[in-house]
């Protein structure tokens, strides 16, 4: 028997582990295929085929309209909700970020903190959505807010990750030759939070163009509204048009997004 | 070009040498995000006024939502299971149609430009399309309301964990693959003893992670008439019976939270 049989003979089996997890993986999934069956609607086959009539020949007039009733101006609207409130989000989450901190404040603190968090990033946007909207009535300023809260939930939680991992060092030495606390919070602190927390809000932008472009669903402003009402009306020239500008813009933004992160983190 | 119009700052040091600091660019950067703050708050009528003033009707929800509807779970009960059955049978399924995807699109291992490119292309379109409009497009299209919402979610899945196994495989030491080819094995054969245990715990935390997502996703799903919980959510706002809300959202955290908390326990594992 050579050495390589050896260690291959001594690696951990653990067959019965994977095996127990596989059946329970497979017991769930039997029981989840109960709900599914591919059976189309009686005139499904003619949606579909209308469906993609209309993307590959859209509204050209629609699409291009510089009017407040066309696509860009839409995207320009949505685009518009998703900066809006990425920046609200953004800037509620920092205080939220430095109480759920355990290097900073007490454990039980932080854990309730925490706790607040999960329950807002839970509930998903379309509720804070309708909620919104009997704040201020439909329109994009329930948009901006509802993104500007569902946002908080994950930028609180990348923000703690990065406070917790803040070098101390760098403060210790700061105090031994005598600095203020306002110097080290600017040359201490910032410096290390600051690209971090910028890179963590342009991700969240790129995902919140995405959440603006379904809230007008619920009448929150941006382009879900023209877009369910076009596909309610069987204008399937104009979903396509309104879909292709999203697909367009959404890619676009990631594109810039991912340009300016790698920027910010490799300096 | 910055630097032509701001010169540098020169800084002399002890022994004569000269030093050039070039100008910070965040004031340039903080004009132009102004400058979009700015037409973005008129575009969408953002105004304090309003918000200060109208803020307690949201607060006068959530002290509703605070009062759960106790009596509501045996509504809430069937439509949950239907969310997760959703979710679980989307995502295994576009799991495992990802993987094949995800190898015709990197380019390390298909050495046909046009195959990667179409399959790139493919999968970014399917990750930009909201699951909100993908799920009312099947509505449209299947007869059941839970087979719209599975259709959607199991797309999502695909270009989601497609996208980043190509990202994964695309990186993986290339070294074992070439040898196993050298010793005459087909690609297919290379493929499985060489890159398939190298990816292989990514992909099962990547999938993990998007089935965890996707009960969130598939939460709302509903509310276009695909199936799930959401068109209970639907129903109580428009009915404003906010304590009924609040028990849906209360039922909807506990059971997000524990297959957080499960699938973390095997992400952790895996890795």
């Amino acid at each position: 028997m050579t050495t390589i049989e050896k260690q291959l003979l001594q690696a951990p089996r653990n067959h019965r582990y994977v095996l127990t997890v596989v059946a329970i993986v497979v017991i769930l999934l039997a029981w989840s295929v109960t709900e599914f069956s591919l059976k189309l609607d009686s005139n499904g086959m003619k949606i579909a085929s209308n469906i993609i009539g209309g993307l590959l020949n859209p509204d050209l007039d629609f699409l291009f309209n510089l009017s407040d009733k066309g696509v860009l101006y839409l995207l320009w609207e949505t685009f518009a909700i998703a900066l809006l409130g990425t920046i609200v989000g953004a800037i509620l989450a920092v205080p939220l970020a430095f109480l759920a901190a355990s290097n900073i404040v007490p454990k039980p603190i932080s854990w309730l903190i925490r706790l607040l968090l999960i329950f807002i990033r839970t509930v998903p946007a379309l509720v804070y959505g309708l909620m919104f909207i009997r704040v201020t009535g439909p329109g994009p300023f329930a948009g901006v807010l509802t993104i500007g809260i569902t946002s908080i939930g994950m930028l609180a939680k990348l923000y703690v990750d990065a406070i917790e991992e803040l070098d101390v060092k760098v403060l210790e030495s700061m105090t031994s030759i005598g600095c203020t606390t306002f110097e080290k919070i600017r040359y201490g602190i910032i410096p290390q939070l600051a690209s971090i927390f910028l890179s963590v809000m342009i991700y969240r932008f790129d995902m919140n163009m995405r959440e603006a472009a379904i809230l007008g669903l619920v009448g929150a402003g941006g382009i879900g509204a023209p877009l369910i009402f076009a596909m309610q009306g069987y204008k399937w020239e104009q979903v396509g048009s309104i879909l292709i500008g999203l697909v367009i813009l959404i890619l676009l933004i990631e594109f810039i997004s991912n340009k300016l992160r790698s920027k910010l983190v490799n300096g | 070009m910055y630097d032509k119009i701001f010169p540098p700052k020169k800084i002399e040091l002890s022994n004569g040498r000269v030093v050039l600091e070039k100008r910070s660019r965040t004031p340039l950067i903080l004009l132009i995000v102004m400058i979009a703050v700015y037409y973005s708050a008129q575009v969408t009528g953002f105004s304090f006024e309003v918000l200060f003033k109208r803020i307690s009707e949201f607060f006068i929800i959530i002290k509703e939502m605070l009062k759960p509807n106790w009596g509501y779970i045996d509504g809430i009960w069937p439509e949950l299971m239907s969310t997760l059955k959703m979710s679980l049978f989307g995502s295994v399924a576009g799991a495992l149609i990802a993987l094949p995807a995800a190898l015709l699109a990197s380019a390390n291992i298909i050495k046909n430009r046009v195959i990667v490119a179409v399959c790139k292309t493919v999968l970014s379109l399917l990750r930009t399309m909201p699951t909100l409009v993908t799920a009312l497009i099947a509505t449209y299209v299947f007869d059941l309301p839970a087979t719209a919402g599975t259709v959607a979610i199991f797309l999502f899945t695909i270009s989601y964990v497609g996208k980043l196994m190509y990202e994964a495989i695309e990186n993986v030491d290339m070294g074992a693959f070439e040898a196993m080819e050298s010793i005459g094995m087909t690609r297919i054969e290379a493929f499985r003893y060489a890159i398939i245990p190298q990816i292989l715990p990514g992909y099962l935390s990547t999938s993990l992670f998007c089935f965890e997502g996707n009960v969130r996703y598939a939460a709302i799903l509903g509310y276009v008439g695909a199936g799930g919980i959401g068109k209970l959510i639907n129903e109580t706002i428009g009915w404003r019976d906010y304590s009924s809300l609040g028990m849906i959202v209360l039922m909807l955290v506990i059971t997000v939270y524990t297959i957080e908390t499960i699938s973390e326990h095997f992400r952790k594992k895996l890795i």
